[in-house]
């Protein structure tokens, strides 16, 4: 169970039943924000917030520091390989012209 | 589409791919266990099934990684006598049934709610449990019902919807609920003395709900690596990284790799409202599994009056399976769909006998629609004179 | 071309009252109206001024335009008839003169049979007739022969329309699904999945609001610049119901060929691709009206695709190349993802149903 799309929260509809509309890449949906509503964040505040979309319900506040935690992981590895690749290329340039 | 095209990347897909093969090269160095077989790790959830599929992410993968498609996926796993309950209750005149879209393809002992459809029966699609409230509301001479299913992902989104039916004093609006759990099924997987799995991708959506907590014991107990991940394909191919780092560094924990969506301790609202409106099963069906204990919910006494099942007569026949049907050995990755020996022949999508060929999820759709069905065909033949 | 006398017989027909009843398809007065005031004055063209029981066209004229006749027909019963981008009537006429103008004809003729359910509203008629003579207008086609009946409330759902086409092909061109061949390249003249992500959205059940409109549109002038720059196409196919996936597969299985696609290539407005994310539909069944599948020899790619962007319709801007025909494996289509791994597209099953897992 499983398909949830990430959307933005452009405007509330309704405060007490917690409707708001999301967007999904300009296609607008009324979604349930029951889920993403506490103590700490109103309804209203929930305008803009990004969301993850599970058949009519926002159902969890998409964390943008973690988003580009994961993100810059895998960027960072790509810069450790290439940090391996360049040292192993000097190391076999070395070789070559020690041999020549 | 923010959010979504960065975890598509194929740039950083290509860096992880490197990892992995460096990390699959050390593990086969230096574990004996797997000088005769590939490093197994399943993909527990349908939906990472149908973005494994969907993309071409096994090819990527070193050949000795075999990725094992678990069985979650709620329509595959819906025994054939609870589609005989949903037609029965579609056929009644003054029901509304109302369900998600992919439920209405699967075969019931007699006809799928499609075919009830074209027989007549009221039965109509809907995106959100919200939408059949919808319909109740602008009904109210009719009795709408919705097909309540999935795994804890969904449940809040039901149980919410009743809560608002609650709050509206509607009476004309029930769930037929088939919710199932997901914990005991992926205990029943590792108890099988059939499955050898190194590694689990756990369902990241049900961890949005449920949190981090109830994986815990396949590492702490089953000393199984698990990492909670995400749906887009980089996701994927990152968890994957994550496991094999920890196969290769002797470590066994669960790790979050979905944390931008997963909140550690799930999510509060959605589960004060399952805990209001669902209650534990004993035991439930799981069409080519058998029974399983604990692993359904049913509707609380409290909110008895939006329960379809006490509100209407259901038959509540268990049906078993047709005798050729392996749907049980496929979900729980004992065989590969192109193995079931019905696969391709009797059980093609137009002429599916078991809900893994309905499903977009499920493995029999994924390698029929996505895969080389020539070549599956063949491999299908060879094993049968092979034996 | 030879034109019959105008104005021979004096249309008189005045269609009384709002709604279409029986008697409008009667066979008597009340039907002649309907008829006369109705289609006839729409449609206005000599043909149908002769109000003969059969259009009759000049021989000559044709066989001077080519060698062979191309004949084709559909009927048409979508639902809703009014969508964004367009309405029944001119989806049933552009569907049938992008049937004739993908096998290069030039589309000359329509038929126009209509059957519709008492109580149809005559305001809703008219607007469907002449949505029919605006499209036929632009692509220069005469509807010029046509049948009504009227049946009863639920015995059809508002209006089914039928149109049946002819064009001649020129005797240069040789287009057919099976000439496909490796090293030729495939082409699209724009975005997926419009028309079907329109329906989806109109059809209101599924709440989704959204500014996507159909692509019905006649292709017969943009196919028309594309063959004169480029006659040596080898196949072309409208990609209608079943999407883009089910005209490739047509065409990878007629030629024995396997067909290779990018996904990266292939255009896809946003909100369209929006929409199958919500569902979790996959654009390429979705259903177009107003988009060709070309395959053209390598070497004449880049001119097909100028053509096509250049063309005066407007009906190409967005064309691209998405992909190449290779050797085997034969009759499938293999689509490169985004990710950069590999997978099938098997012609659909069944219908398309939006996902929840």
């Amino acid at each position: 169970m499983c398909l949830g799309i990430p959307g933005q929260i452009v405007e509330i509809i309704d405060v007490t039943k917690n409707l708001a509309t999301v967007d999904v890449s300009g296609v607008k949906r009324q979604v349930n924000i029951a889920c993403i509503v506490d103590e700490n964040h109103s309804v209203e505040s929930c305008v803009g917030d990004w969301v993850l979309v599970h058949v009519g319900f926002a159902m969890s506040r998409i964390n943008e520091e973690e988003a580009q935690k994961t993100l810059a992981l895998l960027t960072e590895l790509g810069e450790a390989q290439k940090e391996v690749e360049a040292i192993l290329l000097a190391q076999a340039q070395a070789q070559t012209e020690a041999t020549q | 589409m923010k959010y979504v095209d960065e975890f598509r990347d194929p740039v950083l897909a290509q860096k992880l791919i490197v990892e992995i093969e460096q990390l699959t090269a050390q593990i086969l160095k230096e574990n004996k266990r797997f000088a005769d077989r590939p490093i197994q790790l399943m993909e527990f959830c349908g939906g990472h099934t149908h973005t494994i599929f969907r993309y071409g992410i096994e090819q990527l993968l070193p050949k000795s990684i075999e990725l094992i498609h678990g069985p979650g996926c709620p329509v595959c796993v819906l025994p054939m006598g609870r589609v005989d309950d949903c037609v029965s209750l579609a056929e009644r005149p003054e029901v509304i049934f109302t369900t998600f879209g992919d439920a209405m393809r699967v075969p019931g002992s007699k006809k799928s709610l499609l075919q009830a459809k074209a027989d007549g029966a009221d039965v109509r699609m809907v995106y959100s449990p919200l939408d059949a409230l919808t319909l109740a509301r602008k009904n109210p001479n009719r009795e709408i019902i919705f097909f309540a299913l999935g795994f804890e992902t969904t449940m809040p989104s039901t149980a919410l919807t009743v809560l608002e039916a609650e709050r509206e004093g509607l009476d004309n609006f029930s769930l037929f609920c088939n919710h199932i759990t997901t914990v005991p099924i992926i205990k029943a997987i590792l108890d099988s003395p059939n499955m050898q799995l190194d590694g689990l991708l756990a369902p990241g959506h049900v961890s949005m709900v449920v949190g981090e907590a109830p994986f815990n014991y396949v590492a702490g107990t089953y000393k199984k690596p698990i990492v909670i991940t995400g749906f887009e394909p980089l996701d994927i191919v990152q968890s994957i990284w994550l496991l094999l780092r920890q196969l290769a560094q002797g470590q066994c924990l669960m790790e979050n790799q979905y944390a931008r969506i997963v909140p550690r301790d799930g999510n509060q609202p959605g589960l004060a409202a399952i805990a209001r409106v669902y209650q534990l099963r004993d035991f439930f069906e799981w069409r080519g599994l058998g029974s399983i204990d604990d692993s359904g919910v049913r509707i609380t006494d409290a909110y008895a009056r939006f329960d379809a099942e006490r509100k209407f007569p259901v038959p509540n026949i268990k049906i078993a399976d047709p005798s050729s049907c392996q749907c049980g050995e496929v979900l729980k990755g004992e065989i590969k769909p192109w193995q079931c020996k019905v696969f391709g022949s009797q059980c093609t999508p137009e002429t599916p006998m078991g809900a893994l060929m309905v499903s977009s999820e499920g493995a029999c759709a994924a390698y029929y629609n996505f895969g080389n069905l020539p070549e599956l065909m063949a491999l299908k033949e060879k094993a049968e004179v092979a034996k | 071309m030879t034109t019959p006398t105008p104005g021979l017989r004096k249309r008189s027909g005045i269609l009384r009252g709002d709604t279409i009843n029986m008697s409008h398809g009667g066979g008597g007065k009340a039907m002649r109206d309907l008829i006369e005031d109705v289609f006839i004055t729409a449609f206005d063209n000599a043909h149908l001024d002769l109000m003969e029981d059969q259009a009759r066209i000049d021989l000559s004229a044709l066989t001077a335009r080519g060698d062979r006749l191309a004949m084709t027909t559909d009927s048409y019963v979508v639902d809703p008839i009014f969508f964004p981008g367009g309405d029944i009537g001119k989806l049933s006429v552009c569907g049938t003169i992008n049937d004739l103008a993908v096998s290069g004809a030039v589309p000359l003729y329509l038929t126009c049979g209509v059957i519709i359910e008492e109580g149809l509203s005559v305001a809703d008629l008219r607007t469907i007739v002449k949505s029919m003579k605006e499209a036929a207008d632009r692509a220069g086609v005469k509807i010029v022969t046509g049948d009504t009946k009227v049946v009863d409330r639920g015995a059809c759902d508002k209006i089914f329309i039928n149109t049946a086409g002819v064009g001649v092909i020129p005797k240069h061109l040789q287009i057919d699904a099976g000439r496909a061949r490796p090293g030729d390249m495939v082409l699209i003249n724009g975005y997926i999945g419009d028309h079907g992500a329109a329906i989806l959205g109109a059809r209101g059940d599924l709440s989704l609001e959204n500014n996507i409109l159909s692509d019905c549109a006649p292709l017969n002038g943009l196919i028309n610049d594309l063959l004169t720059a480029c006659p040596e196409v080898h196949c072309m196919r409208d990609a209608t119901r079943g999407g883009m996936a089910s005209v490739l597969n047509e065409i990878a299985g007629s030629s024995n060929v396997s067909i290779k696609i990018k996904e990266t290539a292939i255009p896809i407005r946003p909100e369209v691709r929006g929409m199958c994310e919500i569902l979790g539909l996959d654009p390429l069944y979705l259903a177009n009206e107003g988009k060709i599948i070309v395959v053209v020899p390598g070497d004449q790619a880049d001119k097909a695709l100028e053509a096509l962007q250049r063309s005066s319709s407007l009906l190409g801007r967005e064309s691209a190349v998405i992909g190449e025909v290779k050797d085997g494996p034969e009759g499938i289509v293999i689509l490169q993802t985004t990710f950069g791994g590999e997978r099938i597209v098997d012609m659909l099953v069944g219908d398309q149903l939006p996902r929840i897992c």
